[in-house]
């Protein structure tokens, strides 16, 4: 719609040294545990890592839905990690979010039109009662929902269309920047890809912003520009979504990478399997955190944790075997 | 009929289902969950059992071990032999007999699958007690020590709660309650899709493992056609309750027939491929309670004529280990797009 | 598309919730039973006064004719200073409601307020609030209110005030369990997203998803507080006399119940069957509320 010819590499979000810690009665979980990364305009990126690992609480601290310990983000070069009030709601607009589960996302007692029209109302995109109708049947037409939805509820539709109304309810505040968080994880394969091809037709059409969260590395890998890994609250790798693919560094991104099963016979990767299972976030020792579960951990990996280092242009990783390597 | 069957082994089939008919007979209205479905499993075979929400896939398994709720479920009609017991004439006392110790399910959530006031070692113990007639409780403890072991959890853990345990650990668990008693037939309805990628990898590893030490049959209901590919040998694939390919895995993957099984492939994003747009099916499952007439998947079917709305297609014997049912192969000139290359 | 001239929302109007819920209600015998019952009991109370002179038929004595047995003159027979007990039941209604309804609506404010606030916020102000209800919870209901009307004296208003207190922690505490189940969910994040305020968030989201439990508990408690308020007045603390409320009714026919039980009989059964439609309505209401039983 606008802002189609602007592509310029210009970073749209900023994230530096990001920590969300979380008090609990047994000590204090470092769910998001300082994460930097950037952003460039119309691209995106996707965060993958298995439950547990931040990735829900980094889009979540992103859209300031929770308070961050400490660290900077830094949105079109200004810093709304601490803002309040008019400036934060002034933000709200901008920035949107798909959610995970499209049956408890949407209010139940609040019909389709209701829901996407709520945004228009609050920050009035439109005004005047009919204004506001004609915006929400356009946004229906946009995420293909058929017109004669305008009145059910949520309860009487199939996961697909509900996340259609969910992304018609984000897109209906014409947001710059949207976190998906797993918007496919809880549809049927069939539904799934339907969904992955609008958010795409829709990045292309308005020149949208992502960033995905997801666990299903195949889904990110159609997806997604660049994808960052974590792993409790770090992350572990960075590069573009082909040469992660080609070129997996970290150990943890490997196992990740082999683990997925692959529709077709015999083509299934040399897998290598992960001793036990992800350590507690609270209160983590100051090393590296996968060095446990580690195939290739040795004296190297004794001492502080890694930092993510560019080992070759775009191409970050956290882990001291790599580093060396290189 | 019978030359039809394509799935069959030399011997005795482990799970042999015919004709079922499952309706969900609601207030005002029914849903037809099952309609029509044939299955025949061999000793030591995995049957991969394919398809989307609401495809029947779960019924069927539950009606199999008769756990459908009733009411609302009624098995309107079908044959269902489970290692030789006929499932449908079964008392309930000795229905309970069969549960358990012959046939056997694993569920998709570890999280509600356990009673979270016993310990795993008693959960595991009770399953074997119940069925193991000369064993004392003591006896059926160390057993559930041992199964422990043979799923990757040290023994001491056998007095932990549910709760103490990971969300892998817990459905190493379960698989270690479904195998206690040495089933013949086990049913496993998604069970690594709550896991992540790499707890997923190391479950099915254990599972293959076991079944094959084992030599327990298998129905793996999933809707991952990547873990079918990495552990089945025999696929079916469902659709709005019937269904409509099935065959070996070689001749379901590599020689695909049904219009829906290849729109199923063509939605998945593969790592192994760059491409710009998915190739989704259009359109939603129809209504359970309001099916087409004809193909149920003609509304949704990119090769879909008219007849295909007139009558529901039979599965019909299309290669060796190979049957589909779609009424678009009377013409024996068409083909799908898929596999061209 | 904006070229229609019907507006789409009017094109594909159909049933709302509350229509839904009707409907289904509607199946349910008991609930109607209830329904008709409490409407009948509505209507009495608000059209008492078009049927009965309050001065003469209700409270008005007449000694010649006391302590009749029914008979087609009094239906219900005369009490011991010759009032018409049909009458008096009738005009009773209006108090007996009145006491229950306006208990309860005072209870529902006041609980579903701090309710909501413990719930959705948590932390210290739900401690404050959650131990200062389970204070008033703590303290047998009748010996509070007991307590209550002997503090602030005899009246009408001050017996609605100690009956709506006594109701006031279960209230609170449905709320706040509601609302604590309806705060995680992902719809409260996302109006949050959308930049709606926390009292906005608590008025549209959450407070219409915690109804259906409000409602049906609404329906039950105001049969309690009719027994409640009935067991007060029985007491003497209540409805001052010669108001006719039920529960005074019952108390003055105590001393004639051997040889004239239809004193006692009649409003005894006027409140159990107020009683009995009003929880047959509420559990109606609760079946009919329940999302469970949607597709």
């Amino acid at each position: 719609m606008n802002n189609t010819e602007n592509h310029a590499a210009a970073p749209i979000l900023e994230v530096k040294h990001l920590k969300k810690y979380f008090k609990t009665n047994k000590g204090t979980l470092h769910a998001v545990d300082d994460v930097s990364f950037t952003i460039e305009k119309g691209k995106t990126l996707g965060v993958v890592g298995e439950s547990g690992c931040g990735k829900s609480t980094t889009g979540r601290v992103i859209l300031r839905l929770l308070d961050p310990t400490s660290g900077e983000i830094l949105f079109n070069g200004k810093d709304v990690a601490h803002i309040k009030g008019a400036e934060l709601h002034k933000m709200r607009k901008e920035m949107q979010m798909i959610f995970q589960d499209p049956f408890s996302s949407l209010d139940p007692r609040k019909t389709v039109s209701q829901i996407i029209a709520e945004p228009i109302q609050k920050y009035k995109i439109v005004k005047g009662k009919e204004a506001i109708e004609k915006r929400v049947l356009e946004l229906m037409e946009t995420v293909g929902l058929a017109e004669r939805l305008y009145n059910t509820y949520p309860h009487e539709l199939d996961g697909g269309r509900r996340q259609r109304v969910g992304i018609a309810r984000a897109l209906a505040m014409e947001p710059q920047f949207i976190v998906c968080d797993e918007p496919v994880s809880a549809l049927d394969v069939s539904i799934q890809a339907q969904i992955l091809n609008l958010l795409k037709k829709l990045q292309r059409e308005m020149g949208l912003t992502y960033i995905f969260i997801t666990h299903d590395l195949s889904v990110v890998n159609f997806f997604a520009d660049d994808i960052a890994v974590m792993y409790l609250g770090q992350l572990v790798e960075k590069a573009p979504a082909k040469e992660l693919f080609r070129n997996p560094l970290h150990p943890y991104t490997r196992a990740l990478l082999s683990a997925i099963p692959i529709p077709e016979i015999g083509k299934s990767r040399d897998r290598i399997l992960l001793k036990g299972e992800i350590s507690s976030p609270i209160d983590p020792p100051d090393e590296c955190r996968f060095k446990k579960r580690c195939t290739d951990a040795d004296g190297a990996c004794e001492g502080c944790c890694p930092a993510l280092t560019e080992v070759s242009p775009g191409h970050f990783v956290a882990c001291a075997h790599c580093i060396k390597a290189e | 009929m019978e030359e039809n069957k394509v799935l069959e082994t030399g011997s005795e089939p482990v799970l042999d289902i015919e004709n079922l008919v499952i309706h969900f007979e609601l207030e005002d209205e029914t849903v037809y969950a099952v309609n029509g479905v044939d299955m025949k499993l061999g000793k030591g075979k995995i049957l991969g059992l394919v398809g989307e929400t609401g495809a029947g896939k779960t019924t069927t398994a539950l009606s199999a071990l008769r756990l459908v709720p009733d009411p609302p479920g009624v098995i309107k009609s079908g044959k269902i032999m489970v290692a030789g017991h006929d499932m449908m004439k079964l008392t309930p006392a000795e229905l309970q007999k069969v549960r358990g110790k012959e046939v056997s399910m694993i569920f998709q959530d570890p999280m509600t699958s356990l009673n979270p006031v016993y310990t795993v070692g008693q959960q595991i113990a009770e399953s074997i007690y119940l069925h193991e007639e000369n064993m004392t409780s003591k006896e059926a403890y160390k057993r559930a020590e041992e199964m422990l072991e043979l799923v990757g959890i040290p023994a001491y853990r056998a007095g932990d709660y549910p709760h103490q345990f990971s969300g892998g650990m817990k459905q190493r668990v379960v698989i270690a309650i479904a195998l206690a008693c040495n089933p013949k037939l086990l049913f496993a309805d998604e069970p690594t899709t709550a896991l992540d990628v790499t707890i997923q990898a190391q479950v099915l590893d254990l599972m293959k493992d076991l079944i094959k030490k084992q030599g327990t049959s298998v129905v793996m209901i999933t809707h991952d056609l990547g873990i079918v590919a990495e552990t089945c040998d025999d696929v079916a694939v469902m659709y709005a309750g019937r269904i409509v390919e099935e065959g070996s895995l070689e001749a379901v993957f590599n020689q695909t027939m049904h219009p829906y099984t290849e729109g199923l492939f063509n939605s998945l994003p593969n790592i192994n491929e760059d491409m710009e747009e998915l190739k989704p099916i259009p359109g939603l499952m129809p209504d359970p309670t309001n099916l087409p007439k004809g193909c149920a998947f003609a509304p949704r079917c990119p090769y879909a004529t008219e007849r295909c709305s007139e009558k529901v297609p039979e599965l019909k014997k299309v290669g060796e280990h190979h049957r589909v049912a779609c009424s678009a192969y009377e013409d024996p000139s068409f083909h799908i797009a898929r596999r061209s290359k | 598309m904006a070229d229609k001239n019907v507006s789409v929302a009017a094109k594909y109007k159909k049933r709302s919730q509350a229509g839904e819920i009707w409907h289904r209600m509607r199946k349910n015998k008991g609930a109607m039973l209830g329904l008709v019952i409490v409407a009948l009991l509505v209507f009495v109370a608000l059209f008492a006064d078009v049927f009965l002179d309050y001065e003469t038929d209700v409270i008005g004595q007449n000694i010649a004719q006391r302590l009749q047995h029914p008979s087609a003159q009094h239906i219900m027979g005369t009490d011991d200073v010759g009032r018409d007990v049909f009458a008096r039941l009738l005009y009773g209604a209006r108090f007996s409601l009145a006491v229950g309804v306006a208990a309860v609506a005072f209870a529902l404010v006041v609980g579903v307020l701090f309710g909501s606030v413990a719930g959705f916020f948590g932390g210290r102000i739900e401690e404050v609030i959650m131990r200062i209800s389970d204070m008033l919870a703590a303290v047998p209901s009748i010996l509070m209110a007991i307590a209550i009307v002997s503090a602030i004296g005899q009246s009408t208003l001050n017996l609605m005030i100690a009956v709506g207190v006594t109701s006031v922690p279960q209230f609170i505490r449905i709320t706040r369990a509601a609302v604590m189940t309806v705060r995680n969910q992902e719809y409260i994040e996302a109006a949050q997203s959308i930049g709606l305020s926390k009292f906005e968030i608590i008025w549209s989201h959450v407070l219409p998803n915690c109804l259906s439990p409000i409602i049906v508990q609404t329906t039950l408690r105001v049969a309690s507080a009719i027994i409640s308020a009935s067991s007060l007045s029985f007491l003497g603390l209540g409805v001052p006399s010669p108001d006719p409320e039920w529960g005074s009714m019952l108390s003055t026919g105590r001393k004639f119940i051997r040889g004239y039980s239809y004193l006692t009989v009649f409003p005894g059964l006027a409140i159990m069957i107020t009683v009995l439609a009003l929880n047959l309505l509420g559990d109606g209401l609760r079946d009919a509320m329940d999302p469970k039983l949607k597709r």
